[in-house]
């Protein structure tokens, strides 16, 4: 955690009529590294990272809060402005590469029309495409150029979507779970690919997933999200070894793991409350196994524990509450 | 030797199609007993869901058989075959998919009742209350919609109707796959509770292996429509004796940073069961495939008792490299441990 973070987001709310899909939320994301925002659907994370994008879909809207890279407020720029961040500075990858993808275009033609809408006068887009689709590991690019996205697999088509982001050079990639389509294996060649061109280029990367292994392997930097908050930040190792949200704890405990064996898992009861329907005070609190009356009163703020370290309870660290 | 619950033997299902025919399952034995949990596992297009209908008689088989308790289903109709289905009973991923919207809880869960006969109206309502309470709903949640539920709520229908005819086996087809990690939890909970209580049989198809090892028994792997590797759990984890099962077990990301970037992914896609590549249908994307590999298709040989696997060099491989898992770290597990004991037990 050295110098001024790439992009910041202070105090952001982005609401849908009267309900907040993502209520407050502060977050940094370092240079050349990795955040990882992890929860369960209805989190908000879908929503935070539009928010970053300007992309909220009506009656949605970013109602209060900054996104500030390098220095500008994205949220105050006029639209033709964000228009040439949004692909040029920030760019994003979605969970399904094929409905991101146009069926009727060619890969490459879909490639070229990304790099001309933020290169006007650019020449020699074709070969800049192969070159954009050799970088991402798609053998044989020249071939690939020509095809449609239907002769693709699942793989394959998230490799070209990554090739369209990066087409600009951003220094952000936002990765909206990138790859919770596809199959392990090809998962993992996906990640080993992401890390190789962050180590390539030094963007940034706001990877989103509900999967706490792939957080595991690719992220530096944790923020865990629940009912529209941040509920703990901590860089990665102490997500895992110092892990003080009950909601964190409670992930760790319903994930099988491979090195032990568990006659039950943890479990954490009840289900997530939608954003119409928030308890007062902590939203965890209803399923949360540690807590008292002081938790329904008021909302808890996240507050340092050192280290980078943030929790937001009152009751953490548990061994001392229990 | 007793009469397993559930035997498949070389069956296989072909789809013939414009160029060609697709193998989707082509050639797959296995069996299963009372009680046991048996997991199929592999990437999409592998042929798992299409032998978990096969094993049902979803949908007919292009060769080879399937007995349910030494009976072949194949050769059954009408009533008899009726019979037979109440004993092996299916659930899906999407139970929204599966469940009717128009019926309410109580009408999905009673309908098998009345298709197997079963009971009069009022035996039907006490069970209907009794199934909703065994997956964990409230008997005033009979009178609602499907679309009132959420995800985990709908499994639970789709357990509860699963279980109403008091089946021997459960067909479990990626039960899990579309829920919430914590949600996940708590179903996958339920089905070792169920099971323990009714010694039910689970016949469980999932692709994620972290929830397999928590709750197979016995695991056979899936490639391109043919079993590649059988084993018994603890076995198939420990020491894996076919280049995919290793290359699936290496791929799957822990929830551990410190093993991070420790294994190189296993190139290439799966090919295309539509002519599916001569030999071993893996060397394609085998790192240790020789000439024979693309020649010769390797036969299942045993490894070990109970140990399958169906690679030419099953024998010599090399013990698979124990990369150090550290489990969890002591201050997170006794978290864990607090978080257990404190946990409320009953909310819904």
């Amino acid at each position: 955690m050295s110098g001024e973070p790439l992009l910041r987001i202070e105090g952001l709310r982005t609401r849908f009529g009267t309900f907040a899909a993502v209520d407050g939320v502060d977050l940094e994301v370092p240079r050349g590294r990795t955040l990882g925002i992890v929860g369960e659907s209805g989190c908000g994370k879908s929503v935070l990272s539009l928010s970053v994008m300007g992309l909220v879909p009506r009656p949605g809207r970013v109602a209060e809060g900054r996104v500030v890279l390098e220095g500008r407020d994205l949220l105050t720029l006029p639209p033709g402005e964000m228009r040439r961040v949004r692909g040029g500075q920030v760019a994003m990858i979605f969970q399904e590469p094929m409905t991101s993808l146009n069926p009727v275009h060619s890969i490459g033609a879909q490639i070229v029309e990304a790099m001309r809408a933020h290169e006007p006068g650019a020449r020699d887009l074709r070969g800049r495409a192969i070159e954009a689709l050799r970088r991402v590991r798609i053998p044989s690019p020249e071939r690939r150029f020509e095809e449609y996205p239907h002769q693709l697999s699942g793989g394959m088509r998230q490799r070209v979507m990554i090739a369209m982001a990066l087409a600009c050079n951003p220094r952000v990639l936002i990765a909206d779970e990138p790859t919770t389509a596809l199959d392990v294996t090809v998962q993992a060649q996906i990640l080993d690919l992401l890390r190789a061109l962050q180590a390539e280029t030094g963007m940034s990367i706001i990877l989103i997933t509900h999967d706490l292994g792939v957080v595991a392997e690719m992220a530096d930097e944790v923020a865990v999200m629940y009912a529209g908050r941040v509920v703990e930040r901590a860089p990665v190792a102490a997500v895992f070894e110092d892990p003080q949200h009950p909601y964190t704890i409670g992930l760790l405990g319903s994930v099988p793991r491979l090195d032990e064996d568990r006659a039950r898992l943890l479990a954490i009861e009840g289900s997530v409350p939608p954003p119409f329907a928030l308890p007062p005070g902590c939203r965890f609190a209803p399923r949360c196994p540690f807590a008292v009356a002081a938790c329904r009163e008021e909302v808890p703020a996240l507050r340092g524990i050192g280290a980078g370290h943030g929790v937001a309870c009152i009751r953490a660290p548990v061994e001392l509450a229990a | 030797m007793t009469v397993p619950l559930l035997e498949l033997e070389g069956i296989a299902r072909h789809w013939p199609v414009k160029g060609g025919v697709v193998r989707a399952v082509d050639g797959v034995s296995f069996s299963l007993r009372r009680g046991e949990t048996l997991a199929l596992v592999g990437e999409s297009g592998c042929g798992k869901s299409t032998t978990a209908r096969l094993a049902l008689r979803l949908i007919e088989p292009s060769a080879g058989r399937a007995r349910i308790d030494g009976v072949d289903i194949n050769g059954l109709s009408g009533g008899a075959l009726r019979r037979m289905r109440r004993r092996a009973q299916i659930i899906f991923q999407d139970p929204f998919a599966s469940l009717n919207p128009r019926l309410s809880v109580g009408d999905a869960i009673e309908e098998p009742l009345i298709v197997h006969g079963v009971g009069d109206k009022a035996a039907r309502a006490a069970r209907v209350r009794e199934l909703l309470g065994l997956v964990g709903l409230a008997e005033w949640q009979a009178g609602r919609f499907p679309h009132e539920f959420s995800g985990g709520q709908r499994q639970r229908i789709g357990i509860a109707r699963a279980l109403a005819v008091q089946p021997e086996l459960i067909i479990c087809d990626e039960p899990v796959s579309a829920l919430d990690v914590s949600i996940q939890a708590q179903v996958v909970n339920l089905l070792k509770d169920l099971q323990a209580r009714f010694g039910l049989a689970y016949l469980f198809i999932a692709h994620d292996l972290a929830v397999v090892k928590h709750m197979a028994d016995r695991v056979a792997v899936m490639y391109l429509g043919r079993i590649v590797e059988v084993a018994e759990t603890r076995r198939l984890f420990a020491d894996p004796r076919h280049p995919y099962t290793r290359a699936l077990l290496a791929a799957i990301p822990r929830p551990d940073p410190r093993r991070r970037g420790m294994v190189t992914p296993l190139g290439g896609d799966v090919p295309s069961p539509l002519n599916p590549p001569p030999g071993c249908r893996f060397h394609t994307r085998c790192p240790l495939a020789q000439a024979v590999c693309r020649e010769v298709e390797p036969p299942a040989v045993e490894v070990a008792p109970g140990h399958h696997s169906a690679c030419h060099f099953a024998a010599e491989l090399p013990p698979v490299e124990q990369v150090a898992e550290g489990g969890l770290s002591p201050v997170a597990a006794r978290r864990l441990a607090l978080f257990g004991q404190s946990a409320p037990s009953t909310l819904t």
